[in-house]
């Protein structure tokens, strides 16, 4: 392995049942690599997803993350779920939320309250979401939750920054916004990003993993139509969104 | 004025069980548990039973049954998800069986039972008050132990499991505190009405704040005030004690919901 690649997956099949999801699957993700996986919904991303995270096993193949286990060295990884998956009704403020970034595995804060204070204070400005420490979750937007979400997962250094449909239920400015913020985030860390929206990612990833069953990567700019028409088994438009005039489409 | 030594202890009981109940209570509403948490208050029937039937302390019976209620429970939601619910409702209607008719078996069985269904707080001995100062420390211990944890664990386990915590102690941890606090809330409320007294309080406090410690805080002090306006009508009046706090319990969180919908309409 190439003292570069991070994450690789050789042969990778897992299904439940007898039903397949992933077949086959072979692919490498470099540092400092931006990567979208797209996909229909059924196709395999999420099973994908838990399977980078060492939530599930594959049945063959092998998957390594750092040259490791996944689930030796997810901590590397950070996370950012689907903000709708937040149960917005627990009464916990935003500082509350990114600390949980920096427990420990057994559920401490290994650094003083004063150092996780800053850290936290820190991660929040990363994402343009400086002050907001004792703002109550349930009362943030789709986007600022998000943005929260995409903080508690960098208070902890990782990485990785790994993105569960970041901008799925969002107003497309937002996405806009959110997409100028991950780019920015890619200068320090590997980006791999789970999209339903292909304009958006085609136009901002420097590598495209195409997942329907069987996975095909390509470079993003030469995701063509036919190619997403063989994915999708139907006949689909691509649509390059402008990022520069707030959602219009080219 | 003097006070009547049955109601002053009742009193104390009163407010000692409820600092239980708003911290145990809040963690059992924010992580949705209060279907468990009735399973395992009524899984505890059947420790009663069997401690009247080997004419043992009840309370040996309701540690071990709760405890061990908590454990089976814990282990089948985590392990195989899909027996959860149909295992809450065996642990639910056995205990009660086992309880009953053990008790059935057992010489001098009502008024003990009828305590333990419906609760009895006036009648709670001075033992019984050091029982509950007991657990209550160690409640509330626990809890600020592990509270960061428990908090991650209840708002979003799977991450909880991504950063490395051991959720799955935590949340055999969370069903062990709830064992713990059902026998100190079946003194007050009975078992059949224990959730009415760990679910409300919370659920009242939940849009006032965004800290779960203020939840907890909050809910033991309206915890603390129902239970003791509960007592003193009931004794002025001599209705039950333990219905006449959980109507009373019901009564204001009704009126709370009502008053909150309108102003958010509004």
């Amino acid at each position: 392995m190439s003292a570069d690649t991070i994450m690789r997956f050789e042969g990778v099949t897992f299904g439940y049942g007898p039903h397949l999801v992933l077949n086959d699957v072979s692919f490498s993700i470099k540092r400092g690599e931006y990567v979208g996986i797209v996909g229909p919904n059924g196709g395999g991303k999420t099973t994908l997803l838990k399977l980078v995270l060492g939530l599930l096993k594959p049945q063959k193949g092998k998957i390594t993350l750092f040259g490791k286990d996944p689930e030796e060295t997810r901590s590397r990884i950070g996370y950012v779920p689907q903000y709708f998956n937040v149960d917005r009704q627990f009464p916990i403020n935003v500082a509350a939320l990114i600390e949980a970034g920096l427990l420990n595995r057994r559920g401490f804060l290994p650094m003083s309250k004063k150092e996780a204070k800053e850290k936290i204070a820190e991660a929040l400005k990363s994402v343009y979401l400086d002050g907001y420490q004792t703002r109550a979750v349930g009362e943030l937007s789709g986007g600022e939750l998000q943005r929260a979400l995409i903080a508690r997962a960098l208070v902890s250094s990782p990485e990785i920054l790994l993105l569960d449909e970041p901008t799925a239920n969002v107003d497309p400015a937002v996405g806009v916004s959110l997409y100028g913020l991950f780019q920015e985030l890619n200068k320090d860390h590997t980006i791999i990003i789970v999209s339903h929206d292909i304009g958006f990612v085609t136009s901002s990833v420097t590598s495209i993993l195409c997942l329907n069953e069987k996975l095909y990567q390509h470079d993003g700019s030469k995701l063509t139509p036919e190619v997403i028409e063989s994915l999708y088994g139907g006949h689909v438009h691509l649509v390059n969104h402008c990022h520069h005039c707030h959602g219009e489409e080219e | 004025m003097q006070i009547d030594p049955f109601l002053l202890k009742a009193l104390l009981a009163g407010l000692l069980i409820s600092v239980a109940c708003g911290v145990v209570g809040s963690l059992v509403v924010v992580r949705r548990l209060t279907f468990i948490t009735g399973g395992i208050a009524h899984a505890v029937l059947g420790g009663v039973g069997v401690a009247l039937f080997f004419n043992i302390a009840p309370v040996w019976g309701i540690f071990i049954s709760g405890q061990l209620a908590a454990l089976i429970l814990g282990i089948v939601s985590r392990r195989v998800k899909r027996y959860e619910e149909p295992i809450i409702a065996a642990l639910w209607s056995i205990g009660m069986a086992l309880g009953v008719l053990l008790a059935a078996l057992s010489p001098g069985y009502q008024s003990d039972l009828m305590s333990y269904l419906f609760g009895n707080i006036l009648l709670i001995s001075p033992y019984d008050i050091l029982n509950v100062v007991i657990l209550d420390a160690i409640i509330i211990l626990i809890t600020a132990l592990f509270y960061k944890p428990l908090r991650i664990v209840c708002f979003d386990e799977e991450y909880a499991t991504l950063r490395g915590l051991p959720t799955d102690f935590f949340y055999l941890l969370l069903l062990s505190l709830i064992a713990l606090t059902v026998i100190c809330v079946m003194r007050v409320v009975g078992l059949i009405m224990v959730i009415a007294l760990m679910a409300l309080p919370p659920t009242m406090m939940l849009n006032h704040t965004n800290r779960l410690h203020i939840v907890m805080l909050g809910s033991s002090l309206i915890s603390a005030a129902l239970i003791t306006a509960g007592l003193l009508i009931s004794f002025r009046f001599d209705y039950p004690s333990g219905a006449t706090i959980v109507l009373l319990t019901g009564l204001v969180f009704l009126i709370k919901i009502i008053i909150s919908e309108l102003r958010a309409k509004a």
